[in-house]
């Protein structure tokens, strides 16, 4: 309300120099107040949450990632295993659209691949006699979509011959950009289960711990703590090297989803607990106790919304916690292993220095790891300010 | 004032022993004991195997005895300062861990300053500014720096590093320094190098503290008192800095706790990537080879160093706040 003291050295006396009416009463509605006033909480929060630009901005990218998932074997340019032997540590293709002058359309050049006999380095140059146009909707490498159907269709691909390594190849001369969309599907689903559990974990103990009271509360605000005060990456980390190495990758990916969801929802706990104690104690709470309401339509009528905005906001803030902990345990080698592909594991690739600085492009999964992140934010702050739409 | 310090260390006691069984829990969790894979290894090899040797190490760290028994002589080995055996090293943890757990302490350390430096004047600018065009962008900035991953900058910063100067970032000190005693040099030497990973470890701290501080001198400033010395004529800057600063400030010593864990979980990665001779990649190499003493004892060392830390914050908030101490409750 106040604004800050500096930019109010000077303010001047004011006096209206309007008639008093007393007929007129100062609380005359107008309709886009009343429309306003007559809303539903939802809607409220809808209208409060589209004022945040960034917020829907960062809404629609994040849908538009995880729809990306469904179909990323018709989106990658490559299938996930395609190995090109005779392009190991290509760099990335870049895309034309005219050739020494006359327009072609998009496409891409042929690559030479010559290796330096002195410090036997890959050199691979553009080779501007050979021009690939770039296709859509063409046939490529096969793929079994979802387990349902076999199809070759892919959105884009080079013409045949060429090549289409937009970010360039790794050590086994697979496209990092496929690589790229297909460890989408790991990254982004570990971040939604293991949120799953924690959110479930909260729930429970948060609403146990805020009901109860009393002991039940001290035990589990201690035990909590306990949990608080590891730091959170040495801890996973022991977790997840103590995972037996004969697992399959599919337990992997179970077994550390739940490592991350088991230390992740002691925050969402507490801010139920909190909630759930004064919540309890509004007025409104003990006006529907008090004309008969039974303590299931309390809870499901009267505390439940009030709590679940909030707890959806900060729920959509710890899903970047996650994320980012799958792609550091992986990064370290500790987390998921190779058949299955993630961010993580597509970045465990640079961890060496010397090949961040012979094959830059190894750390290109950085990017999609920071938009998803920042993305999920921006989403979350606005989540958080709509949750409470009266303020 | 003493009766709260003493109150506040006796928490502490519960809080640490729930760590160690924790700690412990996880150290026992592999299939086997490490001897056996130890002996069938070094056999394998076709080396031979001390039966002595390993008759003293199983006496010694009871492997045949039952798991409550080894707790409490890892313990209790603990407090007399007997942190265990690193069987990957085949040295005492505490000839393995010596310098680094320093340095540990001091990035985490300098760290935690320099996000202090860095948070304060942006922070009381955001607040005071609010909704200026210097807000917005240092309010983005700091979510950019808050989402941005650290280990992650890391990697970026040493890819620009060698693009734009063709030198590496890594490590904590000159490459001559290394393995030699402690001397003025390789201070300095570790001066200058430290600034690179504590700006790295320091950004997601230092976005989270800025926009905690802007938030709690925020509301501070909309209280009445605040208006009432305005109206009376007290000097903005005057207004500013005399009582919702120092209001606000008490939540500044308060965010240690919440701090220094992020700053040590960042500060272990970071130190995998810029190679920094802190516990950070031994702790990986000893996961990695399941060289659980080792690995229990950093944890174990890493959760210490931070309940201390929240202490010290605790304990200078009760210093600060008079309701603390005498309300006898706990800071957080």
């Amino acid at each position: 309300m106040t604004p800050s003291p500096r930019k109010t050295a000077k303010l001047k006396h004011f006096v209206s120099s309007e008639p008093f009416d007393p007929e007129v009463p100062d609380h005359a509605v107008s309709a886009a107040q009343e429309k306003y006033y007559l809303a539903s909480q939802w809607k409220l929060m809808w209208w409060k949450f589209t004022r945040h630009r960034l917020a829907v901005i960062s809404g629609i990218f994040l849908l538009l990632t995880y729809f990306s998932i469904l179909i990323s074997e018709f989106l990658a340019p490559y299938a996930l295993h395609t190995r090109n032997v005779d392009f190991i540590f290509a760099p990335p293709q870049s895309v034309h659209l005219f050739d020494e002058g006359s327009f072609i359309g998009p496409f891409v050049y042929g690559t030479n691949y010559r290796l330096n006999m002195e410090n036997l380095q890959r050199v691979y140059t553009e080779d501007k006699s050979k021009i690939y146009r770039l296709k859509f909707f063409c046939r490529g490498d096969e793929y079994d979509f979802w387990g349902l159907f076999k199809s070759n269709v892919h959105l884009i691909c080079p013409e045949k011959g060429g090549t289409l390594f937009l970010l360039g190849t790794d050590r086994l001369g697979r496209d990092i950009l496929s690589r790229i969309v297909y460890g989408a599907r790991i990254s982004l689903t570990i971040g939604l289960l293991g949120i799953a559990i924690s959110f479930s974990l909260a729930l429970v103990i948060g609403g146990i711990a805020g009901y109860y009271g009393g002991i039940v509360d001290l035990i589990t605000q201690r035990v909590i703590e306990v949990i608080q005060s590891f730091p959170q990456i040495p801890l996973w980390m022991a977790l997840s090297a103590v995972l037996p190495v004969t697992w399959s990758p599919l337990l992997i990916y179970f077994a550390i989803t739940v490592i991350l969801a088991m230390l992740d929802w002691t925050g969402l706990a507490r801010a139920v607990r909190s909630k759930i104690l004064s919540l309890r104690e509004d007025d409104y709470c003990l006006a529907a106790q008090l004309m008969g309401a039974r303590p299931r339509r309390i809870i499901g009528r009267h505390l439940l919304p009030g709590l679940m905005s909030h707890l959806i906001a900060s729920a959509t803030l710890s899903i970047p916690t996650i994320i980012l902990g799958e792609t550091a345990l992986s990064f370290l080698g500790l987390g998921l292993r190779p058949p299955i592909t993630s961010w993580g594991v597509l970045l465990n690739e640079a961890q060496n220095i010397n090949v961040v600085a012979l094959y830059p492009w190894l750390i290109l999964p950085v990017v999609p790891v920071v938009l998803v992140i920042i993305a999920f934010n921006f989403l979350g702050d606005g989540l958080r300010d709509a949750a409470d739409p009266y303020k | 004032m003493i009766g709260y310090i003493i109150r506040r260390i006796l928490i502490m006691i519960p809080t640490l022993l729930a760590i160690s069984m924790i700690v412990f829990i996880i150290i026992e969790l592999p299939p086997g004991d490490y001897l056996e894979s130890y002996v069938a290894e070094l056999q394998a090899q076709g080396e031979s195997v001390d039966p002595q040797e390993i008759e003293f190490l199983r006496e010694r760290y009871g492997f045949d005895a039952s798991p409550v028994d080894r707790y409490l002589r890892w313990v209790g080995g603990m407090l007399q300062g007997d942190f265990g055996y690193s069987f990957e090293y085949r040295l005492p943890v505490s000839d393995v861990v010596g310098d680094r757990l320093f340095l540990t302490i001091l990035v985490s350390m300098a760290t935690i300053i320099f996000t202090w430096i860095i948070a304060f004047p942006i922070g009381i600018y955001s607040a005071t500014h609010q909704y200026s065009w210097g807000d917005y962008g240092l309010t983005f900035i700091g979510l950019l720096g808050l989402a941005t991953p650290n280990f992650l900058l890391a990697l970026i910063l040493l890819y620009f590093a060698n693009v734009t100067f063709g030198t590496s970032i890594g490590g904590l000190m000159d490459a001559k320094y290394i393995d030699q005693p402690w001397s003025m040099d390789k201070a300095m030497s570790v001066l200058e190098h430290l600034w690179i990973p504590v700006v790295v470890i320091g950004t997601s701290g230092t976005a989270g503290m800025i926009r905690r501080l802007r938030a709690n001198l925020l509301d501070e400033l909309q209280k009445q008192y605040v208006v009432t010395a305005r109206a009376k004529g007290l000097p903005p800057f005057r207004a500013l800095v005399k009582y919702p600063l120092r209001a606000a400030l008490n939540f500044f010593v308060a965010d240690i706790g919440t701090l220094l864990p992020s700053i040590i979980s960042g500060a272990e990665l970071v130190a995998v990537v810029l190679s920094l001779p802190t516990t950070g990649p031994i702790l990986i190499a000893a996961l990695q080879s399941q060289d659980m003493y080792l690995a229990g004892s950093f944890l174990m060392f890493l959760a210490t160093l931070t309940v201390v830390g929240v202490l010290i914050s605790d304990l200078l908030l009760a210093w600060l706040d008079p309701r603390i101490r005498l309300a006898g409750g706990v800071a957080r």
